[in-house]
């Protein structure tokens, strides 16, 4: 298939970028949509001119690197996949797709389609752990967990920390993103002793760092590539006020 | 150079506890005063980071990734062996030793392999301390699954997720770290050059991957913890950003690079779909739990999988390794599907291919239950080729996955460079020839959260550790040849891409270093891959200047590395006269086409040391006894 | 900054308020339905009832006091949610070339601040009209049933009020269970309830405020349906 692909060029964080329209060739379905843009970097590279920066790592959906904002959807138009993991068997001979950065105050851009999502690291720094002494635990069967709690813990701790719930939401909330981390380890009886402390510095940090406040459009659930619900958000709601009054 | 690995005296089952008792400390008010580097922020990086700092230790953390978090660890699917004994099916962490050893084809020491067991049951009671949601039974218990080359259950896991949530409970405890002050965190900085002054280990020269700025850190210590080598493959189960770069300037500084040639191909990848291809798939070994493997008996058979009767069905591995069935060590179960397809009874439209059918444990225990267990890697192979595996079952493809070798170190984890620390898949000490399923996660977790601490202590308490600063000639003359290299790189501007260089690259390593090897292939490879590092140096073309983010440019140095380590790789491969684990010459088989080992001639780790760029490197060899395992021929009949 | 400061003005502290003053106003709008249902029946009748029920709530001390509580709740909504949008906005300065449209959220709960912003607007004609016009201008004494009728008999404000309910609609069909969800109250058990409670109190109560303005100009135009 062929397809003309308009993609966001931006030098530098100084730089104020534009749109640049290339065309793709001779895709292949079976060619995921990385693949592609390989295809057309190394065309680039070919005519001497400099390749599309974009990040990726692991291409199997679990770095959360790759942030790409494919015709106006995180990670494309599939649900419950990164961007890496699209197949180009989802677009079809003639397609003009629109490829972009995540869009956010606390996410700037560096290059082309690259953010700095460091922001991320430092509201985990603000809390988002457990304090074990290494060394120190206990036999690891000595707390017992239910397995429903397990698993409901787990279905927050899948989070990839890809930003695609920042990139979604019309306000560039990050509130899927740390609920996902207050909901998994507010769960566990190891991360009940600092909840208080938790919740109250992750939401400070993440309001520090210029992220938008949730108005529940659900769009981040929409496009979480780990299928993270909003219920989580409810959970950090009822954490952080929780501890706001404890 | 007399290699000596330092395993204490004594007691298989009291070396570690012994030698922990006399390691020397370094006083509590003292450890912030040394500065400690750590390369990598993956399972191995991540906890060292984690407990040296912990322990109070001034530590700095580099990473070439966004974030920490998103090192290659992460990817980890299946699980992580402990020897818990939770099942009451006759575990033990002699049991888990033994396996290891065995599962290595006996090229690991003992020393190391025992205290990585004992090790193994500390790691799940500190990952739940921090929060690591493994699967639970209803009663509220530690759930265990199966993997290759063992006969217990010992395998923890959480979903197919399991590296993924062990990375984030060592990253959380990191970043616990780093809010305390205690470890600085450097993102998207890239080592590319070790310095050593007077022999010892002092420090790195770095890469800013943003800005492109040169930078110098020096250290009392440096601990890499930078994962494999996978991908001088080009195609591999490894990150698109996996690389070799530090361990292998690391290696041209004088540290020895060990049994380079043992790499471990994974049976279970999605298969290739064409040129596009730019890294594959990984289906977890766990998936071998309930999935049979098959091919038609017959050649040629282009039937669909779900008409072909149970009678034409050739289940292989169940058929030739009763005991063990599809749960055969990796090796095996690669070696035996290449055999199949080369044989012409391959499946799919490139016919290589086995199939993972899951059929009937669908039937036995529902879809549902199937779902439960594997969804998440049902769905990705999906996504992948367009086809349900609850309906047709996978086709896979082995695939390289993991590097057993890597730089020497002794039992402290110390290279043959006092200072110089190496961690997790980057050193070369614990699997041998092969690595057994759910042991990667063990071993890098175990040398960061609970050697390193140890070790460390045990060499900056012994002292003499001068102040140096980022002045001295040493560091300056590194960063003058990082720099020269970088502007080497950008004016050459010539025909070819870094990619094609390193897909020709990957291309003569699997086709001639890869599943099976013989002399005269081998021969050849180290020819054509001098013939194409000599072409890269003339006619590559690197866009763009070394003073932004350039990810052209940060290929080309990764790539310049695998140029040199593939040969390495192949003249150890040639060297080592012999069929074991990974390790597979064409040569050296017995007559029903398993691995023919020779214990008398190669019962050794093959340590490398770097001579010169136009110089044959020296072997060195690091003699390995067995005085609790008696050597036999690995059998999984 | 003492902790409950702190707490609302966090960007979860903002959402509470907007939460608690929102699910305030929709118990305001069920006394409100209640006092206007009055204005249903016989004419003659509704007239007595409903300006006792007017008279009752514009000097009862208490409920004085409450329409003081009332004000302030409207004034905090609005301010506390133009203050979010412009925040919220600022999140983002550079916004995409390419939108989702609905694929990912709902309509409405993307234009609240403009569904909010036209109620108010409404809210605005209709002080003006029933509480400026009429009480402060008249007294207590003044008619609130003429008034209303009088109003609702010109179409044109009858439509215009018709439209702004329909706006109201949009606006509590996202707002009343997303209050729920930003106090926390989520849970795979009883959100369904709430979902399904928001969405019949986002079409009933307009619709059933909706009912006055049709009933009077039915009244007018068709008097022989209505009554004498």
């Amino acid at each position: 298939m062929n397809l003309t692909l308009h993609i966001w060029r931006q030098k530098n964080s100084q730089d104020s970028g534009k749109f640049v329209t290339y065309q793709a060739k001779d895709v292949l379905e079976d060619m995921s949509f990385l693949e592609m843009m390989d295809v057309l970097n190394e065309e680039l590279i070919a005519k001497g001119q400099e390749p599309v920066a974009f990040d990726h790592d692991c291409r199997e959906g679990i770095c959360g690197s790759c942030s790409l904002y494919i015709n106006g959807r995180a990670h494309g138009p599939k649900q419950g996949i990164t961007a890496c993991q699209l197949h180009m068997r989802s677009f079809k001979d003639g397609d003009t797709i629109y490829i972009e950065p995540w869009r956010a105050r606390a996410f700037p851009v560096i290059k082309d389609l690259i953010v700095d999502r460091t922001a991320f690291d430092r509201i985990t720094r603000a809390g988002g752990y457990i304090s074990a002494r290494i060394g120190s635990a206990q036999d690891a069967n000595a707390i017992l967990i239910d397995h429903d709690t397990a698993e409901s813990a787990m279905d927050a701790a899948a989070c990839i920390g890809c930003g695609a719930c920042v990139a979604a939401c019309k306000n560039a909330s990050a509130m899927l993103f740390v609920s996902a981390k207050i909901s998994h380890l507010s769960q566990l009886p190891q991360g009940k002793p600092e909840r208080e402390a938790r919740a109250l510095g992750m939401i400070a940090q993440m309001d520090k760092e210029g992220f938008g406040a949730c108005t529940n459009t659900g769009a981040c659930e929409a496009e979480c590539p780990k299928e993270i619900k909003i219920t989580h958000i409810a959970r950090l709601n009822r954490e952080y006020l929780r501890a706001s009054v404890k | 150079m007399k290699l000596d690995a330092k395993i204490p005296a004594g007691n298989l089952a009291d070396k570690w506890t012994e030698h922990k008792v006399h390691l020397k400390l370094v006083n509590p008010a003292n450890k912030r005063k040394y500065h400690i580097i750590v390369v990598g922020t993956g399972l191995a990086g991540a906890s060292a980071s984690a407990s040296l700092g912990e322990l109070g230790y001034n530590v700095s953390t580099f990473c070439f990734q966004d974030s920490g978090r998103r090192a290659h660890s992460i990817a980890a699917q299946g699980g992580i062996n402990a020897a818990k004994n939770y099942q009451n099916d006759g575990d033990s962490i002699f049991r888990l030793f033994y396996d290891t050893v065995k599962g290595g084809d006996f090229r690991a020491r003992e020393g190391n392999v025992h205290r990585l067991a004992e090790l193994s049951v500390n790691i799940i009671d500190q990952s739940v301390a921090l929060g690591v949601p493994f699967a639970r039974e209803y009663g509220g218990y530690l759930d265990n699954r199966s993997f290759g080359g063992a006969q217990v259950s010992r395998t923890f896991y959480a979903r197919g997720q399991t590296g993924q949530q062990l990375l984030l409970g060592a990253y959380s405890a990191m970043s616990r770290q780093a809010a305390l002050g205690t470890v600085k965190m450097y993102e998207r900085y890239e080592m590319l050059d070790l310095v050593v002054i007077d022999g010892i280990a002092r420090g790195i020269v770095t890469r800013n991957m943003i800005t492109g700025k040169i930078e110098s850190f020096t250290a009392d210590a440096v601990v890499l913890a930078t994962g494999g080598y996978g991908n001088v493959y080009y195609l591999s189960t490894n990150a698109k950003g996996s690389n070799a770069t530090a361990i292998w300037r690391a290696h041209k500084k004088g540290a020895l690079f060990a049994n380079p040639c043992f790499v471990q191909i994974h049976p279970t990848c999605i298969p290739v779909s064409g040129d596009h291809q730019s890294k594959l798939t990984l289906m977890s070994e766990s998936l071998r739990n309930d999935g049979r493997v098959w091919v038609p008996k017959q050649k040629g058979d282009t039937r669909k999988p779900e008409d072909v009767p149970e009678e034409e069905r050739d289940y292989f591995l169940e058929r030739k390794y009763p005991s063990f069935g599809n749960l055969v060590p990796r090796d095996v179960a690669s070696r035996n599907s290449k055999m199949v397809c080369d044989e012409g009874r391959g499946v799919g439209k490139s016919k290589q291919a086995v199939y993972l059918d899951f059929r009937d444990s669908i039937k036995r225990l529902g879809k549902a239950k199937i779902e439960e267990r594997y969804g998440n890697l049902f769905q990705m192979y999906e996504q992948i080729t367009d086809e349900n595996p609850y309906i047709t079952p996978m086709r896979i493809y082995p695939a390289i996955h993991y590097t057993m070798g890597g730089l020497w170190v002794d039992y402290d984890l110390m290279s043959n460079v006092p200072g110089l620390f190496v961690l997790g898949e980057a050193n070369f000490s614990d699997h041998g020839a092969n690595r057994l399923g759910a042991s990667a996660l063990m071993q890098g977790l175990a040398d960061g959260y609970f050697v390193i601490p140890n070790t460390m202590g045990g060499y900056l308490g012994s002292g003499g550790i001068e102040k140096v600063t980022i002045e001295h000639p040493a560091f300056k003359d590194a960063e003058a040849k990082v720099k020269q290299q970088i502007s080497q790189l950008l004016s050459i501007n010539g025909k070819h891409s870094v990619d094609h260089y390193h897909k020709a690259l990957g291309k003569i390593m699997w086709d001639r270093v890869g599943m099976a090897r013989d002399a005269e292939g081998l021969n050849k490879a180290i020819a054509d891959i001098k013939a194409l590092r000599e072409d890269f140096w003339k006619n590559v073309k690197v866009l763009g200047s070394g003073e932004e983010l350039n990810q052209s440019l940060e290929k080309a140095g990764r790539v310049i590395d695998f140029l040199e380590l593939g040969e390495l790789l192949a003249k150890d491969a040639l060297h080592r006269n012999e069929s074991c684990g990974g390790h597979f010459r064409a040569e050296y088989q017995t007559e029903e086409n398993e691995a023919r080992r020779d214990d008398e001639n190669f019962s050794y780790a093959a340590a490398w040391e770097y001579t010169g760029e136009n110089n044959e490197p020296v072997m060195h060899k690091e003699q390995l006894t067995f005085e609790n395992i008696q050597l036999a021929s690995r059998s999984y009949k | 900054m003492g902790w409950f400061t702190k707490m609302l003005t966090s960007s979860i502290g903002k959402k509470l308020v907007m939460a608690l003053t929102g699910l305030f106003l929709c118990s305001f709008l069920l006394v409100h339905l209640y006092g206007n249902s009055n204005l249903l029946g016989d004419p003659a009748n509704a007239k007595e009832s409903f300006d006792g029920f007017s008279k009752f709530m514009s000097t009862f001390p208490p409920i004085r006091v409450l329409e003081i509580g009332l004000a302030l709740g409207f004034l905090l909504h609005i301010l506390q949610g133009t203050i979010l949008y412009f925040q919220n906005k600022q999140a983002r300065p550079i916004g995409y070339a390419k939108m989702p449209g609905n694929e990912t959220s709902s309509l409405f709960s993307r234009t609240m601040i403009w569904s909010g912003a036209l109620v108010l607007f409404f809210l605005i004609v209709h002080v003006d009209t029933f509480f400026v016009d009429v009480r402060l201008a008249q007294g207590h004494e003044a008619s609130m049933y003429d008034a209303v009728k009088s109003a609702f008999e010109n179409p044109a404000y009858a439509g215009f009020y018709l439209f702004s309910l329909l706006l109201l609609a949009f606006h509590l069909n996202h707002g009343f269970q997303s209050a729920f969800q930003s106090l926390g109250l989520n849970h795979k058990k009883y959100t369904p309830l709430i979902k399904g409670l928001g969405l019949a109190y986002s079409i009933l109560v307009p619709l059933g405020f909706a009912a006055m303005p049709i009933y009077f100009i039915i009244l007018k135009y068709y008097p022989c349906c209505g009554g004498k």
